[in-house]
C-alpha cells in the first residue's frame, strides 16, 4: 500500500468516523441483511451486544497479556523504507509543535507534576529498538524508535503504578489511553527519535508513545500531556468502536 | 416415508446438527466481516464487493469478527470433543484411503454414487470433511497470530511472522469458501441431506 493510498484510506475512515455513522453502519450488513431481513435486527441492540463483547475482549486480552512476552525485534536492514505515514488526516496537516516552548504536562496520580522540557527528557538515559508496527487495517511496517523506557519515566515522576490507566492528550486533538501493565512493559518507549533522528513531524514530533505490543492506533503521537488515572479515558478510535485494549 | 418418519434411522444426532448450524452462523459472520477487514488493506490486487461484507466499516467489521470468533472456537471445541469422545469422528470419517477417494470421485462424476444410506459417508465426503476441520484449525491458529503475534511466539514462528500469518489466514479462508460452495452444491443435489441435517432423519 503506497503512502497516498494510506492517506486516502485514512480520509475514508475519517469521513465515516462520527458516532452516528458508526451506529448506522455497523449493521449495514450487505449480504446478511438480505438473508435475515434487515428489520428483524434492532440495530441499537445488536450494537450494544457487540460493544459488550468488545469490553469482554478487553478483559480477555488483559488476561492473556504477559509482561515477559516480548515483541520480536529485527535487524536494521529490515526497516521499512520509507516508513508509512498514517493518521486520521493527511501528512501536510500534521501538527506543528514548537520544540523550544514545548512542555510535557504530567498529571493525575503522580507525585511530581512538574512539566517536562524536551531538553530534560533527552537528558534521561535513552534506548532504541527495531520493532514491527502493526496497523489495525492489517498492514505492518518495521521501524526504529529511540527514547526513554516508559516504565522508568513513570517511576521518575512517582506515578501510582497500581492505578489502572495512563491517558494521553495530543497536539492533533487525538487522545488515547492504555492499561498499566502495557505502560510498564519493558518495550514501551517514550519515543524522542525515529531511525536515529529527532522524531520527525510526520511520525509524531516531539513525543510519541511507542508500544510494539499494541496496534498502531494505540500509539499516540504529538503527546502534549499524560495522566495516570483509575477512570478509563477512552480513545479517539475506541470511542467510535475500535477495541480499547488493541493489543497484539 | 415422510422425511420425519420416526422409523427412519437417525443420520445426524442432535448435538451434531446444533453444532453444524451454529458453525454455519459463525463462518458466515467471520468470512463476511473478514472480507471487510481485508478490504481495509488488501493483500492482493482485488477487494471484496462491499455488498458481500459485514460491518459497514473497519471498526464495525472488527466488532463482528472478534465476537463471532468466540462462537467459532467454542462451538468448534464442543464439536471436536463430542465427536471424538463419542467415537463418531473415527467411525464416520475413517478408514480413508487414496484409492477409495479416487474410486468414489470417479463414481461421483459418473453419477453412480449411492446415497441410499446417508449415514454412510463416501470417501470424497470423508476427505472433504476432514479437510474443512483441519482448515478451520489452521484458520483459528493463523488468526490467533494475526490477533496476538506477541503473546503466541511459538505459533508466530510456525506461521512465519505476522505478515505471513495474514497470508495463511487468507488462503485458509479461501479453502473454507471453496469447501462451502462445493458442500452447498452437493447438498442441493441430494436435498434429503439437508432435511437430515435439520431433522436428524
Amino acid at each position: 500500500m503506497s503512502g497516498s493510498d494510506l492517506i486516502k484510506a485514512a480520509l475514508e475512515e475519517m469521513s465515516l468516523s462520527s458516532r452516528r455513522r458508526f451506529l448506522r453502519n455497523t449493521l449495514s450488513l450487505g449480504g446478511l441483511a438480505l438473508l435475515t431481513g434487515c428489520d428483524v435486527i434492532n440495530e441499537d441492540a445488536a450494537e450494544k451486544v457487540l460493544m459488550r463483547v468488545s469490553r469482554f475482549n478487553d478483559r480477555a486480552q488483559a488476561l492473556l497479556f504477559s509482561a515477559g512476552n516480548l515483541a520480536p525485534t529485527y535487524p536494521e536492514s529490515r526497516i521499512t523504507r520509507p516508513f508509512p505515514f498514517n493518521a486520521f488526516y493527511s501528512e501536510d496537516e500534521a501538527p506543528v509543535v514548537d520544540g523550544d516552548s514545548y512542555r510535557l504536562e504530567v498529571s493525575g496520580l503522580v507525585a511530581d507534576k512538574t512539566a517536562w522540557s524536551l531538553e530534560r527528557l533527552r537528558a534521561l538515559e535513552q534506548t532504541s529498538q527495531v520493532t514491527r508496527h502493526i496497523c489495525v487495517e492489517g498492514w505492518s511496517a518495521i521501524g526504529k524508535w529511540g527514547g526513554v523506557p516508559f516504565a522508568k519515566f513513570l517511576r521518575i515522576i512517582g506515578a501510582d503504578t497500581t492505578a489502572k490507566y495512563v491517558g494521553f492528550k495530543c497536539a492533533d486533538n487525538y487522545y488515547q489511553s492504555i492499561d498499566m501493565p502495557t505502560a510498564l512493559h519493558q518495550q514501551t518507549l517514550l519515543a524522542l527519535t525515529y531511525d536515529g533522528q529527532t522524531l520527525p513531524r510526520k511520525y509524531g514530533y516531539p513525543l510519541k508513545l511507542r508500544m510494539p505490543t499494541k496496534l498502531g492506533y494505540k500509539n499516540p503521537k504529538h503527546i502534549m500531556a499524560l495522566f495516570v488515572t483509575n477512570t478509563n479515558p477512552g480513545g479517539y478510535w475506541e470511542d467510535q468502536g475500535y477495541n480499547w485494549f488493541g493489543g497484539s | 416415508m415422510s422425511p420425519a418418519d420416526p422409523t427412519r434411522p437417525v443420520v445426524h444426532p442432535a448435538w451434531l446438527r446444533v453444532t453444524h448450524w451454529l458453525n454455519v452462523l459463525a463462518v458466515l459472520v467471520m468470512v463476511m466481516s473478514g472480507w471487510r477487514i481485508y478490504n481495509a488493506s488488501p493483500i492482493f490486487a482485488f477487494e471484496f464487493p462491499k455488498a458481500l461484507t459485514l460491518g459497514g466499516w473497519l471498526g464495525g467489521a472488527l466488532l463482528w469478527h472478534f465476537a463471532a470468533m468466540w462462537l467459532l472456537v467454542v462451538n468448534g471445541l464442543v464439536y471436536l470433543t463430542w465427536s471424538i469422545s463419542s467415537g463418531r469422528f473415527r467411525r464416520q470419517l475413517f478408514p480413508l484411503s487414496p484409492r477409495s477417494v479416487l474410486r468414489d470421485l470417479v463414481d461421483a462424476l459418473r453419477g453412480r454414487l449411492s446415497h441410499a444410506d446417508l449415514r454412510q459417508y463416501n470417501a470424497v465426503q470423508k476427505l472433504a470433511y476432514l479437510f474443512v476441520i483441519a482448515d478451520l484449525v489452521v484458520i483459528v491458529l493463523s488468526g490467533l497470530v494475526v490477533f496476538k503475534p506477541v503473546q503466541f511466539p511459538l505459533l508466530r514462528a510456525l506461521m512465519g511472522d505476522f505478515d505471513n500469518a495474514r497470508i495463511v489466514h487468507f488462503y485458509a479462508m479461501a479453502g473454507l469458501v471453496v469447501f462451502v460452495v462445493v458442500h452447498v452444491l452437493m447438498a442441493a443435489l441430494v436435498p434429503r441431506t439437508i432435511v437430515a441435517m435439520v431433522r436428524g432423519r
